[in-house]
Order: structure tokens, then sequence, then C-alpha cells
């Protein structure tokens, strides 16, 4: 059994892009569900919009990249803008019902035949990653031991951290603010809040443009560390995993996203090197599982660790117990 | 409370001066009336909760809203305040028109109500919950809550005041606990605290005292007192008449939706049509005697108070208008009031 394999696999995943994107996603989404409790099933429509709004600008209509970035960015403005108007004044159920068909529908408009002229269709789009690769600094990847990164990871992974770090700097700045503290109350009691003077449903708006933005950043690093989008990627399973990292880091804490998403990534990625070894090593006998099941077997696993982890750990790996408990009066 | 017998504070005498011509009507017109309503109707399906011809509240003086359970007190409070949209009707406050006016605008105004079934935010500390309700504060826009420099001043004051105000309320020494580990009596503490961190015009408290332990009820009826020391406008609503006829200098009196009596509380609680109200229409008359109804009146929300949480009874939402309560008051349990459950389920 090839050992280095799977822990460099495993290890890579605590720092590789695909993790720092989903770190992205979640810690706008903990914006959203953490701190607000507004109930947005369609974060993937933000990293969606951001994405194709990168890469249509630069693939289909041969503009700049940055011209790109800035469209991505107040598409998912205008998503927040488009998703709130209309639900955030109801109840909380509402924006769930109303984020996650929003959410099929911007995956379905992106794969539509009608407008594959400009989004490619059920194949997506490529080559909008170029300037963006002409940036790179580094000449050579990365070996340290089993780890092992080229320099175009590289240079996805910093930008990429880059952004964690940014974003958690302005999440950690804006909850121990007043603004937070509005933010945070609204999720105990709106009609408080409400009594108190302050305007709720701009307080849930301006929140939602906040974790959209964030989220989005985390569709431009997934474009990009592909150089291709591909509207299938971004379906509603996409922000199931977003909440299991939330959940998962604790929700309502500033690094608790990121602890989420890698905790998440290295079980997956090692139960998916894991089981395929042990098949071919003949520990595990084909009639459990063939090598093609494993991949699905790991999931299975993924979720029932989760499963447990909600029984015996209910706020998470950095939440406040006591916390829970109260929610759960 | 001594000095009340010696002195007659400022206030006191201010809103006694003031309600001293006013007729003991319903609608009564007021010589300086902070709020000002007319013609409101609320209806949920067929039944009409809320039907008020005109009312108009004294300024600067302390109103008690009373009426049997499903009178429609707190469905009024709620139309007044912008929580609920009303079918029909228009008031004002301070001279400005409020109806159809959102929620926290009516706050800004200076209008600020608790809530019946108190709305304590549960994983915010208490003192967080205090600092909630400052008003104008710049941390709460969004770019200026990301540099502390801008709003770490007014924070300061903004908690310098919160924490006078829970030390007035004996909270202080759970400031920096969650206000979901409060009791049921400490929470209804908390909201009143925290109204008053938005310095209103006028409060309107819903049942400020229900759940709050003897002991402590005195000191907040004192509290209550000091706002109208401070030209603050109390109205509140309440069970319990010894305390509707300590504190306040005017009562108002709901039945079925419709104020059907005002005055002092010793007319107020004198009148057959509060009676009625109260004890049904249907019982014997023998006891117009004002002591003797005041008392019994007092008495049946008494027994609200002791009644333990959930005991026997059906509850008052299934209870019809009339016969809320039996006269007599021995089984009068079925007024188990929201809030008690609530309170009972916290436990
Ligand atoms: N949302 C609602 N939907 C339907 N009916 C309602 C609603 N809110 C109140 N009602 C009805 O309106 C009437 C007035 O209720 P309200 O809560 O205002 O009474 P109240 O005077 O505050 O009583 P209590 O002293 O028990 O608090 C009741 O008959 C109640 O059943
Ligand atoms: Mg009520």
């Amino acid at each position: 059994m090839n050992w280095d394999v799977i822990f460099g696999v495993s290890l890579e995943s605590l720092l590789n892009a695909t993790m720092i994107a989903y770190a992205l996603a979640a810690i706008g989404l903990n914006v959203h569900f953490g701190y607000t409790g507004l109930l947005n099933f369609g974060q993937s429509a933000f990293l969606g919009v951001a994405a194709y709004g990168l890469a249509m600008t630069v693939s289909t209509f041969d503009l700049p990249f940055w011209l790109g970035i800035v469209i991505g960015l107040v598409g998912a403005v205008l998503l927040a803008l488009l998703l709130g108007i209309p639900t955030l004044r109801l109840r909380a159920d509402y924006l769930a019902i109303v984020t996650i068909a929003a959410a099929e529908i911007v995956r379905l408009l992106f794969r539509s035949v009608t407008l594959s002229e400009w989004t490619g269709g059920s194949d997506g789009l490529q080559r909008f990653s170029d300037d963006f690769y002409s940036m790179n600094p580094y000449s050579k990847g990365l070996e340290i031991g089993v780890v092992n990164f080229d320099e175009r990871e590289l240079w996805v992974m910093t930008v990429g951290w880059l952004l964690i770090a940014l974003s958690l700097l302005i999440v950690f700045l804006a909850m121990r603010s007043p603004w937070g503290r509005v933010i945070k109350a609204i999720r105990e009691d709106e009609d408080a809040v409400r009594s108190l003077g302050k305007n709720v449903v701009s307080y849930k708006m301006q929140s939602l443009i906040l974790g959209g933005v964030l989220g989005s950043l985390g569709g431009f690093i997934f474009a990009l560390s592909r150089a291709a989008v591909q509207p299938d990627t971004y379906g509603t399973e996409f922000t199931f995993y977003m909440y299991t990292i939330v959940i998962l880091g604790g929700a309502a804490r500033v690094f608790g996203p990121v602890i989420g998403s890698m905790i998440f990534w290295v079980l997956l990625a090692f139960i998916n090197a894991l089981l395929p070894a042990l098949i071919s090593q003949g520990y595990i006998p084909t009639w459990i599982m063939t090598p093609i099941q494993a991949g699905a077997v790991g999931y299975i696993l993924v979720g029932l660790g989760l499963v447990l982890l909600l029984i015996f750990r209910p706020q998470g790996i950095f939440g406040d117990k006591k916390e829970v408990m109260l929610d759960g009066r | 409370m001594a000095d009340d017998i010696t002195t007659v504070p400022p206030g006191v005498a201010r809103a006694a001066e003031a309600l001293k011509d006013v007729p003991h009507e319903p609608g009564a017109k007021k010589k300086d009336p902070i709020l000002v309503a007319d013609s409101v109707v609320r209806r949920f399906g067929g039944l009409t909760a809320v039907n008020v011809g005109h009312v108009e509240i004294q300024r600067g003086a302390i109103t008690a809203l009373i009426g049997p359970n499903g009178a429609g007190k707190t469905t009024f409070f709620n139309l007044l305040t912008g929580f609920d949209r009303p079918d029909e009707g228009k008031w004002e406050f301070n001279g400005k028109p409020l109806a159809g006016v959102a929620a926290h605008k009516v706050a800004r105004q200076g209008m600020v109500r608790t809530f019946q079934l108190t709305k304590a935010l549960s994983r915010l500390s208490v003192i967080d919950n205090m600092r909630l309700g400052g008003t104008g504060q710049k941390g709460e826009r969004f770019w200026q809550s990301l540099i502390p420099a801008i709003w770490r001043g007014q924070e300061k004051e903004i908690t310098e005041r919160a924490d006078e105000l829970l030390a007035r309320f004996k909270l202080d020494t759970k400031r920096e606990d969650f206000a979901g580990s409060l009791s049921g009596g400490q929470r209804k503490l908390l909201e009143m605290a925290r109204a008053l961190m938005v310095q209103p015009d006028m409060v309107m408290l819903d049942e400020p005292m229900a759940g709050v332990n003897p002991a402590l009820t005195q000191s907040l009826l004192g509290h209550v007192k000091s706002l109208r020391e401070d030209g603050m406008t109390v109205l509140f609503v309440e069970h319990d008449m010894d305390m509707v006829r300590d504190i306040s200098d005017w009562v108002i009196v709901m039945g079925q939706g419709s104020i059907i009596a005002e005055g002092t509380p010793d007319t107020v609680m004198a009148d057959p049509r509060v009676i009625d109200a109260y004890l049904g229409a249907h019982h014997d008359g023998t006891q117009h005697d004002p002591e003797a109804v005041a008392e019994e009146v007092g008495e049946v929300a008494a027994t609200d108070e002791s009644a333990a949480p959930g005991g026997s009874g059906a509850s008052a939402d299934s209870a019809a208008p009339g016969d809320f309560a039996a006269p007599g008051g021995s089984g009068a349990s079925g007024e188990v009031s929201g809030e008690k459950k609530a309170a009972g389920a916290d436990e």
C-alpha cells in the first residue's frame, strides 16, 4: 500500500484550491446562516454567477480579466438584491425556498441550449484564466515530503489564502462591532430588534450581500484553479457541502468555516485514497465494494461522521455548547 | 413609598393637574395628548379584535390599559407600534401621523414598546442586549463598523448608560451572562431596561410585571414612577388591579375590542361597565359596592398571579371574553396567560 500517496493527497487537501474555494463559500454562508440566521440554500448560485461573470467576460466577450472580476462581483451583489428584495420581508422559510429555486434556475440558465453561444452550454467555458496565470510569480512548484504542488497550484493557493485572510478579517471586524451586534440580534428575534428602531430588512439585505460577495470570491478561486467553468458544479449539493462545513467548524465562529473545510476535505481525500488502496490490496473483498463504488462510500462515511458529530458535538468543533443548548430551548 | 404620602412628586402633580378636568368617559379629550387615535379597526377573519373609536393619551402621565383576556390590548399595541396593520384607522404621535409607518420608524420617533411574550435576545449577553437599544450608533453602519476607532467612543457612552440602567433594574450581576440564561422575570426586566436605552418619549409596556416577584415588583413600580418624573409618558397593560391603582394616573378599559370606560383608577374600578366586562354581563349585580368589586377584580388578577404554570383550567386563548373568570374568583384559573406558559416552559 502506498501510504505516501494516501497521506500526500490528504495533506494537500488541507491547503489546496478546492478547500480554499469551499472555505470562502462557507465564510459567506456563515455570515448568512451562522450570524444572521438567514436560510440561504442558494449559496452555490453566488459562486456560479461570479465564476461565469469572469469566464464569460474574458472568454466569450474577449474583455480584460479585471473587468471580469468586477462583473463577477457586481453579479453577486445583483443576485443578492434579486433574492432579498422579494423575500426578506417575509418569514425566514421563504428565503430558503426562493434561494434553492433561484440557484437551480441559475444553473439551468448556464447550461441552457439557447444561451450556449455565450455560456458554452453544458460544456461550460475555458480559456479565461491566462491573464491570471501570467501574473504568477512562481517559476517552479513546491515539494515538501509527501506534499506536492506545481507552480500554478501555488499561485492560486497564494491568492486564495490571501482572500481567506481578508475575508476573515472583515468578518471578524464586522461581527465584533455594533453592526455585528444588530446582525446577531436579528438571528435571535427580528421583532425585538425592530422595536428598538433598527431597520431589520436593510440589515438582512446587507448580510445577504456581504455573504454573497465573500462566497463569490470562492467562485473565482474555484473557476481559476480548474481553468474552466461547468454549470453542473454549481448544483444544490455544492450548497449542502457548504452547510456541512459551516456546521462542522461551528456556526457563527470566525474561523469555523476554514477549519470545517479543512476537516471535510482531509477526511474525504483520505477515505477516497484509502478505500481503493485497501480494495486493490485485497483487504476489502470486492463483494463488499468495488473501487468504483469506493467514491460513493467515501461520501457515505463523511455523512455518517457528520451525523455523529451533530449528535455528540452539535456546536461543531469551535462552537460554544452553552449557546447551542440555549438555542435548543 | 413613604414620601408619596408626605410630599407629592412634581410628576404626579403635573399629571393630576392635566387630568383634573378630563371627563370620565370613553374617548375623552386630554389637555396635552401625546397620542391620538381615531377609528382604529383590526379584524381577524370574522372576529373584530380592535375597534377603537377615539382615544387620547395624556403626555407625561402613566396610563393603564386594562381589560379582560382577549380584549384586544396587545393587538392595539401592535397596531400603534407598526407591528400589525389595521383594516382602518389613523393615529398621531407627537402630532405626526403614524398609520402605515414601519415599526422601526415608530420606535425612532420615540414610541417604544415591550412585548407580552418577552423577547430577550437569548444568545447575546445581557449588556449587549442593552447596548443594542442605543440609537444613532455610528458603528451600526457596515463600512464604519470595520474601523473601531470611529465607534469606540460612542460605544463607551452607551455602555455607561446601559450599566446604570442595569444597576437600577438589579441586573448588573448578570451583565456578562447570555440573556437566554435569565429567568422569566429577569427577562421582563431586561426588556424594559433595553426599551429605555432608546430614550423614548413614550414607553408602552405589555404586562411588564407578569412573572416578576413581588419584592422586585415594588422597585419596578418605583422605576415606572421615576419615568414619569423624567417627563416620559407610560402606557402599560396590567391585570393586577392593585398595581394599576398604585401607579396609574389614568385608566383606559378595553372590552371586546372597544374602549368601554376611562377615568381615574378609583372611578373606573367602580364603573358597572367595567365590572360587567370583567365578570361577564350576567353576574347577579349584587356587588356594585365599589370597594368590594375593586377588591374582587384585584383578587381575580391575584389568583392569576399565583396560579401555577400549566395549572388547572382552560387556557386564556380558548376562553370567550365573557366567561374568562367566574364571579368570586374561586375557579378563576382560566387565565394562565401566554406569558406564564412561556415562563413555565423556560424553566
Ligand atoms: N394573529 C391573530 N390571529 C387571529 N386572532 C388573533 C390574532 N391575534 C389576536 N387575535 C384575537 O384577537 C383578540 C384580542 O387578542 P389580544 O391578544 O389583543 O388580547 P389581549 O387583550 O392582549 O389579551 P391578554 O390580556 O390575554 O393578553 C383575541 O380574541 C385573539 O384571539
Ligand atoms: Mg395581551
